[in-house]
């Protein structure tokens, strides 16, 4: 398979601009805006139990399918339970996911394209297996292990990471093949550097901003697979208030009671819309290349 | 170049048969005893042993392995638990919503995003430049059941001007055919014609940068030729691969957004499987979909010779 090829921040030298943050915000509006909103979203999260909720799971039949009003902010589902709280703890679902995989999936790659990087032998094997899981497109791929295992939030995450891995592998293993071949590293090698010290000083620091805006998108990707799962049946289990089952639940009464879909669908969508801006920031920052160009 | 395209048809084959053995071996990577999860919790012992007798894992291991790759040889993908029904048979009933909806979500995905990144190309830095690339990073992160429902809300239920859901085959009818695909096509299309949309303008802000292009202006070219005789055409492979690879997200897409407007195709069939843990009629899916995507990808690469001559083999 021909992949395209793929602009390196091999230039990412962090240059130094006067003028201080001020300046760095306006030449980069988009991390702000990000940043905020996804900030927004995290402190949401964490002090979900702060804000003006009540039990996400508390049932109350008699207040049924209330629409939206000062009582209710966001309005009662078809068991009367509050559609705003069950929102607001989605959002900690929604980025104990999305961070998870990230991280889980950045560190995997990072391992697996560092090997592959430098071991010709490994290289071809993996790469091929690698080649195989990549044709299986990722939403059935994580169905399929999902299908498979009890429906958990642990179990979400590694099937959505692994479904997330070759991805990296990838990009890091490419990011590797060309940074070995640059002047610098040849000059640590003739200088005597250990391997593991060329890894880790030389090899390490400059594959890092490519991962980190790569993490950023598999944070975001993670999020909309996850709310997909649950939306399919497949994701986390009914007793955890995700963005996916609220709105699974929904479904069947949306022509009555939209906004127990629309609500959730907003929240998830701004959220990937903060971390994709966040990641497009961030990469126009670390990458002045590519920046120009996307 | 024949040569070429023999080692690329025969490069695909490793990578199906990776896919083969992942999806078999995903029976027998679970936790536990495979019979026990498909058959579910309120199963009984005849049960289970009736679901590992049916997928023959009472025989040894490579026994297996072997009866299941020479039945997918030979077309046989397995029997469905819940029905009973041959998947290939099962497959081949709801194939037809999924071709259509995937083949018209690519056509008007195309048409639109190509001449969006073509212009905002060739304006950068214009109003026009930032509307396409508001729209292809809104595109990016509105995730296709959210668009789909806020689509159902505008046009089914304030307007009423489309049908909620359903499918209905072209011979009932031109209008019924498209009034149905109108919204699962725009809510699937959205971020496969906002990744395009942002893969044709790089890829052309690059080729704009190029002598040529000042040499074809200088020459007093029209601009409509210039942009689409000399730069589109040296962009156009990466935008083709780029269709290539999304083509990954957009079968991830159709099983969402075919729940949603309950259209009965293959994610439909999809759905149905999981929640009744009908594991062939999954495996043959993934099966199937993975080597949709194989054929697309080697289509494209095989389609760098005619659209780029430069590139040889």
């Amino acid at each position: 398979m021909t992949v395209a090829p793929i602009d390196l921040p091999l230039l990412s030298a962090p240059a130094k601009r006067k003028g201080g943050l001020r300046t760095y915000f306006r030449r980069h509006p988009t991390i702000v805006i990000g940043a905020a909103l996804l900030s927004a979203m995290t402190l949401t999260a964490v002090f979900a139990p702060y804000l003006g909720t009540v039990d996400p799971q508390a049932l109350s039949p008699i207040r049924r399918l209330r629409w939206p009003s000062a009582q209710y902010w966001f309005g009662t589902d078809m068991l009367g339970r509050d559609v705003y709280s069950r929102t607001i703890y989605g959002a900690r679902v929604s980025l104990t996911v999305g961070i998870s995989v990230a991280l889980l999936s950045s560190t995997i790659g990072l391992s697996i394209g560092l090997v592959t990087g430098f071991s010709r032998w490994t290289d071809a094997v993996v790469m091929r297996i690698m080649d195989g899981l990549m044709s299986i497109p990722p939403i059935l791929l994580a169905i399929a292990l999902m299908a498979l295992t009890r429906a958990s939030l642990e179990n979400v995450i590694i099937a959505i990471t692994i479904a997330q891995v070759p991805r990296e592998t990838r990009l890091v293993r490419s990011v590797v093949l060309t940074l070995r071949e640059l002047p610098f590293v040849e000059a640590a090698y003739a200088s005597g550097t250990g391997f593991f010290r060329i890894l880790w000083r030389h090899i390490l620091p400059n594959a890092l901003p490519t991962l980190l805006v790569q993490a950023t998108f598999t944070a975001a990707s993670a999020m909309i697979v996850e709310a997909i799962l649950s939306f399919l049946g497949a994701g986390t289990p009914p007793n955890i208030p995700s963005w996916g089952n609220i709105m699974a639940e929904g479904r069947s009464l949306f022509q009555v009671a939209y906004y127990i879909v629309l609500i959730p669908g907003v929240f998830l969508s701004v959220t990937v819309l903060a971390i994709n801006l966040l990641g497009d920031g961030l990469r126009d920052a670390l990458d002045p290349r590519l920046a120009r160009r996307m | 170049m024949f040569a070429y395209i023999v080692r690329r048809i025969l490069a695909t084959i490793p990578v199906m048969a990776i896919v083969a053995l992942f999806v078999f071996s995903l029976l027998h990577l679970s936790p536990g005893d495979p019979a026990v999860i498909i058959a579910g919790d309120t199963a009984t012992l005849e049960d289970i042993a009736r679901i590992r007798a049916k997928l023959g894992l009472d025989q040894p291991l490579y026994i297996q392995f072997v009866t299941w790759v020479w039945g997918l040889l030979h077309g046989d993908l397995g029997i469905s638990i819940f029905t009973n029904l041959p998947v290939s048979k099962l497959i081949a009933q709801r194939v037809e919503p999924t071709v259509t909806l995937t083949i018209s979500t690519l056509i008007v995905s195309v048409l639109a995003a190509i001449p969006m990144g073509v212009l905002a190309a060739w304006k950068a830095g214009s109003w026009i430049d930032r509307v396409v690339m508001v729209f292809a990073v809104l595109g990016f992160s509105v995730p296709v059941f959210v668009l789909a429902y806020l689509l159902i809300y505008v046009f089914a239920i304030s307007t009423d001007l489309l049908p909620v859901q359903g499918f209905v085959t072209l011979s009932g009818g031109l209008w019924p055919f498209l009034s149905h695909l109108v919204m699962p096509t725009l809510a699937l299309g959205m971020v496969f014609a906002a990744l395009i949309a942002r893969m044709t303008r790089a890829s052309m802000l690059d080729v704009l940068a190029q002598d040529y292009i000042r040499t074809a202006q200088a020459k007093g070219l029209a601009n409509d030729k210039v942009l689409i005789g000399h730069a589109l055409k040296n962009a156009a492979v990466p935008i083709v691969t780029i269709i290539g690879i999304a083509i990954a997200g957009l079968i991830s897409g159709v099983v969402v957004t075919e729940t949603v407007f309950a259209i009965p195709g293959l994610g439909r069939l999809t759905v149905d499987a999981i929640l009744r843990r009908d594991y062939p009629i999954i495996q043959g899916i993934i099966l199937v979909f993975s080597a949709a995507y194989v054929l697309v990808n080697l289509l494209v690469d095989l389609s760098y010779t005619f659209l780029d001559p430069r590139i040889r083999y």
